[in-house]
């Protein structure tokens, strides 16, 4: 990558004098149009998403650190306001299972990297004053808080055998139609519409910003990874959520209507909504790790001092996953019966994005290679992101292939490939980059013992937690049960215990971002020196509330 | 800026509304490819009229019956004889037989498909019960029949060429009929 240097360093003392007027806090933070504000919105929006999310994983940890039903019965009679019968504490399972997955996925993941990181950093590193539609901005915040909000209520609501949408996250017909009566399912489906309407229009916006605000001298081809990464993610969302879009929109005509799109009954088939989802599916995938990835080459370069190693070649990888990444659909599905042409065909699709996934982690490697590496908190998330994320590819890898899948299909082997490459993936290139961010944004220095101690509780209680599981799933353990017979007892009580030591991480991460925001040292300018060489480090920590009134050139 | 920001994010914009379009698309174009290549199993349609330029081979294969039912039709479904062993091009009436149990009248209407599924391109069916709805009285019972024959090409595709035996399957559901509410309160 060409290094950017902004000309005119005295940029942000320009700006501090006559543009840093911040409206009273209402309309600043209810009505704000600043994209710098929004994105903090949304990391404070996925942070509280995320504890919820992670709450209800821990419940489920505990369910299932023992054979038998222990607490889900008191737990659905605690709901209902009455004694809550099997059924309907199975039911409260698959509540929990829908709810962890749904929030996660769309209120954890995607609103703190693309909403948050994205909404920060991208009109920053590309020389901008603010995003191209900041109204659209706010429209798409409170969108998304509608949405959980919908989807939390449903939870009070009966859908079906007891209280709360027990779907599952992929919503797959007939449970969610035929199976699952009530406004339960209906809430959540309609939450999944706003929350993708919100998406779809935070992508908009995005793409006009990228394509038409960069400074002057800003070619595409010297756009900061990140902003590459979230250039392609917005793409995504495009083609991949109006489609979902229209695939929840058929159960909602299913289940209310008198549809039979999926009814095979009346002619319809349920597999063609598991076609519709995964082709929205897939590439979800890819929108929650692409912009993890554009995040972890900035964090990489950083700490190497070295500009990324391969720098078309990343940002064309990145291309080249989200192109592919919409024909292997299939590959989710190797269970509903196809031929083995079909089979075939998915299989090598899917092995096919191993490539350029294998172009980004060599690119990684090899910036590091003869670098001046220093191991700041961020780096350390960062190679912690490479190891587990590539542990996660691998299995993925094993899973694409059509004979084996047959096997591994919805069993627990999934469920560890699927959290290496979001819990172990995602979720620390999230980290990594609040570590990395987090003086630029709040002007406050974390404290780097407590990031490090963050890091390896953290990383222990994950790999704890989710390594298990490989064993659980090659045994045949299937997903989505509360309970299993005697012989798997052994490793799901160490993935609880794992649960446990990452949830002490966790509560680290929350000291030392509390403390910091105290009693933190405040952040310079470029506080992580010469390695740093994107425009927002030639801003002040936290950034002016407007910035770049006079457009940086770009040399 | 070359192109404006409006004009851009309506391109967007209208790229994201194409993509619900194209979700839509996919239900029609979905029955259109099962029923073209006869994917998942897909049986063929054939009129009397191409029916009659098939002539028979001499080499013979096993049809399989399978007759299922929803739990909640309360209906008898069994094909009446398990299997049926013809030659290949040969038309063949197999029949299968419905009886209602229960005390009022009752319709149903059947899906199917055959298995190997491979094999879905190459059985034409002339006629079958499974096109229309069927509608039983009280404790009737009735004999249905399937017109088919298995088109000689299955012997020169590679794919399926070893294939000796197919199942030709069904599945009664229930009709929800909504003549539970008079059409005359309807209006027009």
């Amino acid at each position: 990558m060409t290094t950017i240097a902004a000309t005119g360093t005295d940029l942000h003392a320009h700006d501090h004098h006559d543009a840093d007027h911040k409206p009273g806090f209402f309309a600043r933070w209810f009505m704000s149009t600043n994209h710098k504000d929004i994105g903090t919105l949304y990391l404070i929006f996925a942070i509280c998403a995320g504890i919820i999310g992670g709450a209800i994983s821990g419940l489920m940890r505990l369910e299932l650190a023992a054979p038998g039903i222990q607490y889900l019965q008191g737990w659905a009679s605690m709901m209902a306001g009455k004694e809550a019968s099997l059924d309907e504490a199975y039911h409260m399972w698959n509540v929990l299972i829908t709810a962890h997955g749904l929030i996660m996925v769309f209120f954890m993941v995607m609103p703190a990297i693309i909403g948050g990181f994205g909404n920060w950093f991208v009109p920053l590193m590309i020389g901008a004053p603010d995003m191209a539609f900041p109204r659209m901005n706010n429209v798409s915040f409170w969108l998304t808080v509608v949405a959980f909000i919908m989807l939390l209520g449903s939870s009070f609501v009966p859908g079906g055998t007891g209280l709360g949408a027990g779907t599952g996250g992929t919503v797959y017909a007939p449970l969610s139609t035929s199976g699952s009566v009530g406004p339960a399912g209906d809430m959540a489906i309609f939450s999944l519409h706003l929350a993708g309407a919100a998406s779809i229009l935070g992508a908009i916006n995005f793409i006009t910003t990228i394509f038409n605000m960069r400074a002057p001298g800003m070619t595409l081809h010297k756009m900061p990874l990140f902003v590459w990464s979230v250039l392609v993610t917005a793409f995504l969302l495009l083609l991949a959520l109006p489609v979902l879009a229209a695939a929840i929109t058929m159960l909602l005509v299913d289940r209310n209507f008198g549809g039979a799109f999926f009814d095979a009954a009346a002619g319809g088939d349920p597999v063609l909504y598991q076609h519709l989802f995964w082709f929205f599916g897939h590439p979800e995938v890819y929108i929650m790790i692409l912009p993890g990835f554009g995040i972890i080459s900035q964090i990489v370069a950083t700490f190497s001092r070295k500009p990324v190693f391969g720098y078309l070649g990343m940002a064309y990888a990145m291309v080249a996953i989200g192109v592919v990444g919409f024909v292997v659909w299939a590959h989710h599905m190797f269970t509903t019966g196809m031929s083995v042409d079909m089979k075939m065909y998915f299989t090598a699709a899917t092995m096919v994005i191993a490539v350029p996934t294998g172009i980004k982690i060599f690119s990684w490697i090899a910036t590091m290679w003869g670098g001046s590496v220093s191991f700041k908190t961020p780096m350390v998330w960062a190679m912690g992101f490479i190891f587990m994320f590539t542990v996660g590819g691998v299995t993925g890898v094993v899973l694409a292939n059509g004979g084996l899948d047959d096997n591994l299909h919805d069993t627990y082997y999934v469920v560890a490939h699927f959290h290496y490459v979001l819990s172990l993936g995602a979720v620390f290139s999230l980290f990594a980059g609040f570590y990395y961010w987090f003086g630029k944004m709040s002007g406050r220095h974390l404290n780097e013992f407590l990031g490090h101690l963050h890091f390896w509780v953290f990383f222990i209680g994950v790999n704890v937690l989710f390594f298990p599981m490989h064993f659980l799933g090659n045994s045949g353990m299937p997903r989505r049960y509360p309970d299993y017979p005697e012989a798997f007892a052994y490793w799901n009580g160490v993935a609880s215990t794992g649960y446990a030591i990452m949830a002490v991480g966790i509560l680290i991460f929350f000291v030392n971002v509390i403390w910091s925001l105290l009693a933190g040292r405040r952040a310079e300018d470029n506080y992580w020196g010469e390695g740093a060489t994107t425009l927002e480090w030639t801003l002040t920590s936290p950034p002016p509330y407007h910035q770049f009134e006079t457009l940086p050139v770009i040399k | 800026m070359a192109i404006s920001n409006a004009k851009t994010g309506l391109l967007a914009g209208a790229l994201a509304i194409s993509m619900v379009g194209v979700g839509f698309a996919a239900v029609p174009l979905y029955r259109l490819f099962c029923q073209v290549t006869g994917f998942g199993g897909t049986t063929m349609r054939v009129d009397a009229a191409q029916a009659a330029t098939v002539s028979a081979t001499d080499k013979s294969i096993v049809i399989r019956f399978d007759a299922n039912h929803r739990g909640d039709l309360p209906w008898e479904f069994k094909p009446e004889r398990p299997t049926d062993t013809v030659s290949i091009g040969a038309k063949d009436m197999s029949i299968f037989l419905a009886k209602n149990l229960s005390g009022e009248a009752v319709t149903g209407t059947a899906t199917f498909n055959v298995t190997p599924e491979l094999a879905g391109k190459y059985f034409n069916k002339i006629q079958c019960f499974c096109f229309t709805e069927q509608t039983l009285k009280p404790g009737e019972q009735i004999r249905m029949p399937v017109l088919y024959y298995v088109d000689p090409k299955i012997m020169t595709d590679p794919e399926t060429k070893d294939i000796e035996e197919i199942t030709l399957s069904y599945t009664f559901y229930p009709v929800e009929k909504p003549n539970t509410v008079d059409p005359q309160a309807n209006g027009s």
